[in-house]
């Protein structure tokens, strides 16, 4: 059994529930004195302003922000108390995208996804389409939380979709800090149920990758490097296998901006971002290759624009209205969250970037 | 007031600013000491946090400790090579105790 971390901030009325009091710490205090410039102003020395997108190659579905999960850092503010899910009507409209889109990357992502009670159909409906690399963002728990889930292994099989699994570090302690008590152990037998159908075994094309975003206010270390040492330790304490790590940094906003700044941690992070600030990653960051879909249909530039409610600066804001070539239009919009994905080696929802 | 100020640690490359070439080749010799070689760079890591200790840096210290978390390493890694540090500062006293034996032999042995 897994206990539930804390509580959603929608749930606690907290203040960073909203997405305008995250955008007004992200602009007051050190980057309105001057202290740290701006990401507009960061780019604009490397002639990258303003932000444009390229060719799309990623399709990012929020399902919804249900969960069953209520992790420490989680940028969806996620948990069970969470209503917004998509509806049918939204996911069918969406399937008329999948079906055209030139996109070669489906990516469906939550909320755990698996706890829309249309995810099932959703995923034989997409899978039909024939897309390159179907991805499901799966927390691994869901699997073992009800006996409803306990197939889920040989479902994404049949439909040879790619898992993406959080995995914040290979012991115990680190990991049930950041998600929760018993979180680690349900994730270790969920795990090897999946090795088990055949998923992240070396030869195997079941893709199975795992995601690790660090457990505090710190950047994570070069992403090769830790792969060697999950792969390491998981195979040898529990016999685990899989194939990539993605190294993603927190970005400050929801419920980690709420971390950084009740830990007193705010500025020291926001310097170190922008210190590792890395203008190869820019080019390459991912909301120049990628659509981010909500629960309801609307348009973002990435994942965390969704969260700030900063929808895509388009005529097209809507899936129902979706227009590839309108859409490249667009500028990017931007904020200090940005540099999240910019520092070091860079980091985006596929890992680094740089 | 401290003589300690954690901000500091940010303005350490500036001492380039008043030395240029002996800043530079400093920043230099440190880049290239910490990568990774005969040792990992999660083995240099831990050395680097250990020394800390015996120097008793303060910003030497939250720079290393956050290095380990970048690294994954675990609390009980960083206390252990604590512990080696603390063993070889504390060992390096005592080792000394075989002086005052000597003396006290000599004397009045």
């Amino acid at each position: 059994m897994t206990k539930l971390k804390q509580q959603s901030l929608h749930k606690r009325q907290s203040e960073l529930a909203q997405s305008n009091k995250q955008l007004e710490w992200l602009s007051n205090g050190i980057f309105q004195n001057g202290a740290l410039p701006t990401f507009a102003q960061k780019i604009k020395e490397t002639s990258q302003f303003p932000l444009r997108p390229k060719k799309l190659e990623i399709l990012q579905i929020n399902v919804g922000y249900m969960c069953n999960q209520v992790c420490e850092h989680c940028h969806v503010d996620a948990g069970p108390d969470r209503k917004e899910i998509m509806t049918m009507e939204t996911m069918k409209q969406c399937l008329e995208v999948i079906k055209n889109t030139e996109a070669h990357t489906l990516d469906l992502t939550g909320g755990a996804p698996e706890m829309n009670p249309n995810f099932r159909w959703f995923v034989e409906e997409a899978s039909k389409a024939g897309i390159q690399d179907f991805i499901v963002r799966s927390n691994l728990t869901i699997i073992r939380a009800n006996k409803k889930y306990h197939d889920l292994p040989e479902f994404f099989k049949k439909h040879n979709v790619h898992v993406v699994s959080s995995m914040p570090h290979w012991t115990r302690g680190k990991t049930d800090k950041q998600r929760g008590d018993g979180v680690f152990d349900a994730s270790i037998k969920a795990l090897q149920e999946l090795n088990a159908v055949g998923y992240g075994l070396e030869e195997s094309e079941l893709r199975l990758d795992l995601v690790y975003n660090p457990s505090g206010a710190f950047l994570p270390a070069d992403q090769a490097s830790m792969e060697k040492d999950f792969k390491k330790a998981l195979k040898e304490d529990f016999g685990i296998q899989f194939h990539n790590l993605f190294a993603i940094t927190n970005l400050p906003i929801s419920r980690f901006l709420d971390y950084l700044i009740a830990s007193e941690n705010y500025e020291d992070y926001m310097y170190a971002l922008v210190e590792a600030y890395n203008p190869a990653a820019v080019a390459n960051v991912m909301c120049t290759n990628t659509i981010s879909v909500s629960w309801d249909g609307y348009l973002y530039d990435c994942d965390f624009n969704q969260m700030l409610d900063l929808k895509v600066a388009s005529k097209v804001k809507h899936i129902s209205e979706y227009n590839e070539d309108l859409l490249n239009e667009r500028n990017i919009i931007i904020s200090q969250h940005c540099y999240g994905c910019t520092a070091g080696a860079g980091s985006s929802c596929q890992g680094s970037v740089a | 007031m401290s003589y300690y100020d954690p901000k500091d640690l940010r303005k350490f490359g500036d001492i380039t600013e008043w030395s240029e070439e002996l800043g530079t080749k400093f920043f230099d010799y440190y880049g290239k000491v910490f990568e990774e070689g005969a040792l990992s760079a999660r083995e240099k890591s831990l050395i680097a946090l250990a020394v800390a200790h015996t120097e008793q840096c303060p910003y030497c210290i939250d720079a290393y400790t956050k290095d380990g978390l970048q690294r994954g390493i675990t609390k009980e890694e960083m206390m252990e090579a604590v512990h080696v540090g603390a063993a070889i500062r504390s060992g390096a006293s005592l080792v000394h105790g075989v002086m005052m034996m000597n003396k006290v032999n000599k004397l009045d042995g």
